[in-house]
């Protein structure tokens, strides 16, 4: 007298649904107008790749020293290789540029680990690179102890000043933003909440340009006579104050996406506000904005282009200086796409890295 | 739920108790002039129908809302605006939520040393024994190593319960803690309460769970529009409900 439940076997999908062919039908040739849409883009592709690839690879130049080695009518890469050590390192004395090498090579070392799964000591070195090693690279660069010869901001540049500019901004603008979106959710405390959004929006109504503009040109006209700070710095703190008011609005939206019940259930437990932001609303919010803020590292990396505004010479600001080197005219396409090429490897980077960090701490909805 | 759990033996000691205790939410009168005592050990279930202040009134026990007018004491400490008070008692009171409201950015046994290791500032070996232990009594430790969002709403809930366990608290709140879950879920979760009610904690529970409240309840409390319409013993809430109001609410609930 019992009715025992079978449920039916599972059947395998049709077979038009699965494999290559299945795919083809369903992404590129599921209606008229998506077929036609495919035809144009093998079309499209069909005239411009080749050309371009020829220019780029197969008719280029890459070995020689001067122009007179560019002759095949492809790209002239041997102008970005005879002026690679200023892209790189701008007007750094050529005897010392093993310093700034030293310093790419110690940061690669003390990143490595980080990405190692398993590695027990994360967070220790993770402060250490984070603390510590500015001062070490600081050192190194700017010089003047230790027997090192001393240089001065002026002789830093090309791609050495693009990551320095671009770091500095990231590391620094980070817990300012986080300070200041806290700042701005703290309804019970008025007075911190409107220095707060005051602060965020006048920095986020600026333009960069400006900011650096003031930084370079205005600020020096109100400080008293004799005082004087260095230009590279004024830049790195005007950037970096930009930066925050940003990151704080994306960490604000961070903060609203947290569920009410996630600060009750902190707050019932007795933790105090900063444990509770710290261990329990940050680490989530956080989580939820890192492409929000990858994002505006991305723009604020390919935005270090505008120093140039003031004078500093990134790696940007370098390739046009040699552009106008009277050896090298004409070779204006080369130098933009190296230094596109050069700013997308660091871009990209960023966003794989942001895309694998989402899926490691990705716990929250797993069912 | 047959055998109903022995009454408590609550002595006079006073842990919960709310004088004249008014709340708005802007114009909207929430709360009107609650009185009401609870005896170390005593066990009281609140019900009512939504809206009537129900939830409001326990949250206003360990503040997470604030009471605007009177007086609320717990465990001989008044809550005032003061930070150090309202932590104070916030660790000797635990909470159960509707939601469950785990963290789920941490393993099931990290969000129950949490507040024993940051608040109780345990060592981490230490909290990590009693959270067994209380995983265990809730009959979930082989769950210790898993994200919440791993769990059924049950365990989650369970977990949750264990959590608050943890931080060794002399009174639980629990708020509709059997509402967001699936029938089949609601017992596992009550059999943990009663467990708790049988080990003398004392407990303040809005539910609907009205086979819950004949189990374990010393008192029920009925609410509405934001008063306290009736409070009795069990027998006497079901059998002999004196308010009209009160049965209506109860023909609504029980007749289907």
């Amino acid at each position: 007298m019992s009715h025992d439940f079978a449920p039916l076997p599972d059947l395998p999908p049709p077979a038009a649904s699965v494999g290559a062919i299945g795919w083809l039908r369903r992404n590129l040739f599921s209606n008229a107008i998506n077929s036609l849409l495919t035809l144009f883009a093998i079309y499209l592709l069909a005239t411009l790749l080749p050309p371009l690839i020829n220019w780029l690879f197969v008719k280029a130049d890459w070995i020689g020293d001067s122009r007179d080695a560019c002759t095949s009518g492809g790209a002239c890469w041997v102008f970005v290789s005879a002026r690679f050590s200023t892209f790189m390192y701008g007007f750094f004395p050529e005897s010392e540029t093993w310093r700034i090498n030293l310093i790419y090579i110690a940061l690669i070392a003390c990143m490595v680990p980080l990405f190692i799964e398993g590695f027990r000591h994360k967070v220790k070195l993770g402060l250490f690179v984070i603390f510590i090693f500015p001062i070490f690279g600081f050192i190194l660069l700017f010089g003047g102890v230790f027997g090192l010869e001393q240089t001065e901001t002026s002789q830093w540049g090309g791609l050495t000043l693009t990551l320095l500019l671009a770091s500095v901004g990231c590391v620094a603008a980070l817990p300012l933003g986080i300070i200041l979106a806290l700042g701005r959710q703290a309804t019970n405390m008025p007075a911190v909440k409107s220095m707060c959004v005051l602060f965020i929006e006048f920095w986020r109504g600026v333009p960069l340009i400006t900011v650096l503009f003031m930084s370079s040109v205005m600020l020096p006209l109100f400080l008293p006579e004799g005082v004087s700070f260095d230009k590279l710095l004024r830049a790195l703190i005007g950037i970096t104050l930009f930066q925050s008011a940003y990151i704080a609005e994306v960490v604000r939206g961070g903060l609203q996406a947290i569920p009410k019940g996630q600060y009750e259930a902190a707050d019932a437990l007795g933790l105090s506000y900063w444990k509770k932001m710290g261990l329990i609303i940050l680490p989530q919010a956080l989580k939820i904005v890192i492409p929000g803020i990858v994002n505006t590292f991305i723009a604020l990396f390919k935005d270090t282009t505008l120093v140039i505004i003031v004078g500093l010479l990134d790696v940007l600001g370098m390739v046009q200086n040699a552009l106008n080197d009277p050896n090298w005219l004409g070779y204006s396409t080369e130098g933009y796409v190296f230094t596109a090429f050069v700013f997308w490897i660091f871009c990209f980077t960023m966003s794989r890295y942001s895309q694998s960090l989402e899926r490691k701490l990705h716990t929250g909805h797993k069912r | 739920m047959t055998a109903a759990v022995p009454k408590s033996t609550a002595d006079n000691e006073v842990m919960i108790e709310l004088r004249g205790v008014n709340k708005w939410y802007d114009k909207f009168h929430v709360l009107k002039d609650i009185n009401l005592q609870v005896a170390k050990g005593e066990r009281i279930v609140v019900c009512g129908p939504s809206g009537s202040g129900k939830s409001t009134m326990i949250r206003c026990i360990n503040r997470l809302e604030e009471h605007q007018k009177g007086q609320i004491i717990v465990d001989g400490t008044e809550l005032t605006s003061d930070l150090r008070q309202i932590e104070q008692i916030r660790k000797e009171v635990g909470m159960v939520f509707q939601h469950f409201n785990l963290f789920p950015h941490l393993t099931v046994l990290e969000n129950l040393v949490l507040a024993p290791m940051w608040v109780r500032k345990m060592p981490r070996k230490e909290a990590e024994a009693i959270g067994m232990q209380y995983l265990e009594r809730v009959k979930i430790p082989d769950q210790a190593k898993k994200y919440p969002g791993q769990l059924s709403g049950g365990q989650q809930q369970r977990v949750a319960i264990a959590r608050s366990l943890c931080m060794n608290p002399r009174i639980m709140l629990f708020d509709e803690p059997t509402s967001a879950l699936d029938p089949e879920m609601i017992k596992e979760v009550l059999d943990v309460m009663i467990e708790l009610a049988e080990s003398g904690m004392t407990m303040m529970c809005v539910t609907h769970e009205m086979g819950f409240a004949k189990t374990v309840a010393d008192k029920v409390i009925f609410m509405d529009r934001g008063q306290i319409v009736e409070s009795n013993p069990p027998e006497e809430f079901f059998n002999n409900p004196q308010n009209e109001r009160t049965q209506l609410f109860l023909s609504q609930i029980i007749g289907h």
